[in-house]
């Protein structure tokens, strides 16, 4: 009977595990996969999403953009999510750009560094380590620990694109997710790094760019530069199942601004 | 029946040669389009500018477990000898349950406590700007291929016929000597199984170290931050397009360490099996 009962139990999980983002066009249930600097935006959508619609689940796995973005056009997935613009051979492939919000990318110091307003141009220096010591800033006399994502992440693309770094950055560390970035700057004095600025909590300090700190409104009116668009992407041509309409027309409307602002990020439109 | 046992045999037959095969096929597209020798000599590994050069992933790899099993082996070893030989009954019933607990903690667990007491630990004592580096990683290992090396020595020390060592101890040596000299080569094809599965252990890990080496591609030093074959993979993979040469090299990167893994495994098989014969 035990046997019975783990087995069926065992079954239920892997029929659920295969339905988490097989996508098509079952009424109820929405797929979404992709940037994981998105994940609190999708809380936020979803579950103000969940009141109104009560009947339709929404589904977020953060698997990163570029996988986001291949499984909405593979299908695997109803609606993809991509924290940076799309590129020119994603948009050849059909992929479609919906922006639902604008994020900044922040700037990171541990709490206890003194130095918390930094210019663009030093930004690219620490980063492409031309500044190697926190006193060449008016900071302690310690080694500039320089932390950073992965190849490949949106959060990267965005940052090195925008202060002009690209593939020029000499990083001492690479993390794998936005929290392991905060994580790691939280505990060490002489580190900085970058992540979104909707993940930014407490436990570090988002360091004001050309004097200006980054914050909802400053990312709206463009005076804090270093930000990118939050993307839903969807593929041309594919009719999207009516829940999954549903939900893009709720995260598109002037209704969900309170939510992302929520969130952390800037409504855009 | 015996349908059914061979079918459940040619499952797990299957499995091996699909893996085998779906590697090989997409892990040659990217070497052949990088070339052989840049790939697997190339120093520069940079995604963005397209440069996918592994040398500095593979003597990473290389020296990351040659680290762990030169500090492993030596704490394994001794471990062992003393839970076979040495130990009170009672302190051996004891340490026993501890080494398979120790083979039984997830490797993330390991990674978690070296990233949060180890690598701050390495960053004040030796006054690096962070602590997560080569030598974070080799520390890690190193425990955890204990619990292989540990257990399987232990076996094959305790197979030793009591007679040898009564002969020896008869003849004068004393407890020590005859452990080293007596014991220890009797057991040895058993304790080279051991390091070479710690070896295999070492070489696979990927969630540990990712944790506590750093993750930049650079060429291997002990306090430098450092990209293992296995971090390499699965660092990059959830992030690179599909389809992209980035994803297509990471799929070369893992089958250069399937080959690595089989060839450990052959040479473990080859130790076993002269065992066997002799």
């Amino acid at each position: 009977m035990k046997k019975a009962l783990s087995i069926a139990a065992a079954a239920a999980l892997a029929l659920t595990a295969l339905a988490g983002c097989s996508g098509g066009q079952r009424g109820g249930t929405v797929n979404t996969d992709g940037s994981t600097s998105m994940a609190d935006v999708m809380g936020a959508l979803t579950e103000a999403f969940k009141a109104e619609e009560p009947d339709i689940t929404v589904n977020y796995s953060g698997t990163g953009s570029g996988s986001g973005i291949s499984g909405v056009l593979d299908g695997t997935c109803d609606i993809g999510l991509s924290s940076r613009e799309l590129k020119a051979e994603e948009v050849s492939e059909g992929a479609v750009a919906h922006v639902v919000a604008l994020d900044g990318v922040a700037v990171v110091v541990n709490p206890k560094n003194p130095v918390s307003d930094l210019t663009t141009e030093q930004i690219a220096d620490i980063f492409t380590g031309k500044i190697t010591n926190w006193s060449e800033l008016g900071g302690a006399d310690s080694a500039i620990a320089v932390y950073g994502r992965e190849d490949g992440s949106g959060t990267r693309t965005a940052f090195e694109e925008i202060v002009g770094v690209e593939g020029e950055c000499a990083y001492l560390n690479e993390y794998g997710s936005t929290g392991d970035v905060i994580g790691n700057v939280a505990s060490n004095e002489n580190a900085i790094g970058y992540a979104s600025l909707s993940a930014v909590d407490g436990s570090v300090t988002a360091a004001k760019v050309n004097g200006v700190a980054p914050s909802e409104a400053t990312v709206k009116d463009g005076s804090y530069t270093i930000q990118r668009p939050f993307v839903m992407v969807t593929k041309e041509g594919v009719t999207l199942s009516e829940s999954a309409q549903a939900f893009l027309d709720f995260a598109m409307s002037p209704e969900a601004a309170e939510y992302i602002s929520a969130a952390g990020a800037v409504y855009p439109n | 029946m015996r349908l059914l046992f061979t079918l459940c045999g040619l499952l797990a037959v299957g499995f091996v040669l699909l893996i085998t095969v779906y590697l090989v096929i997409s892990g040659i597209p990217a070497i052949r389009e990088i070339g052989l020798g840049k790939f697997l000599l190339g120093r520069t590994w940079a995604a963005g500018q397209d440069e996918y050069g592994i040398l500095p992933l593979i003597l990473t790899s290389v020296y990351g477990t040659a680290g762990a099993v030169v500090i492993g082996v030596p704490v394994g070893f001794f471990t062992a000898v003393f839970l076979a030989k040495a130990a009170p009954k009672k302190l051996a019933s004891l340490l026993r349950p501890a080494v398979s607990l120790l083979a039984g903690i997830p490797s993330v667990v390991y990674g978690l406590v070296g990233m949060r007491v180890l690598v701050p630990a390495l960053r004040n004592s030796l006054h690096l700007p962070a602590g997560d580096s080569l030598l974070a990683a080799i520390l890690v290992l190193a425990v955890m291929i204990l619990p292989s090396i540990i257990s399987l020595s232990e076996t094959a020390l305790e197979a030793v016929p009591r007679e040898y060592e009564e002969a020896s101890l008869a003849l004068g040596a004393t407890e020590l000597e005859t452990y080293l000299r007596v014991s220890a080569p009797a057991a040895k094809s058993g304790i080279a199984a051991a390091v070479v599965l710690g070896i295999g252990r070492a070489i696979g890990e990927a969630m540990a170290i990712m944790m506590v080496a750093g993750n930049v591609a650079n060429m291997p030093a002990l306090t430098r931050s450092v990209r293992f074959l296995t971090t390499g993979i699965s660092i990059e993979l959830n992030y690179s397009q599909d389809g992209s040469l980035q994803r297509q090299a990471l799929f070369s990167v893992g089958l250069v360490l399937f080959l690595f893994i089989t060839l450990i495994n052959a040479f473990l098989n080859l130790v076993l099996k002269r065992d066997k014969e002799s």
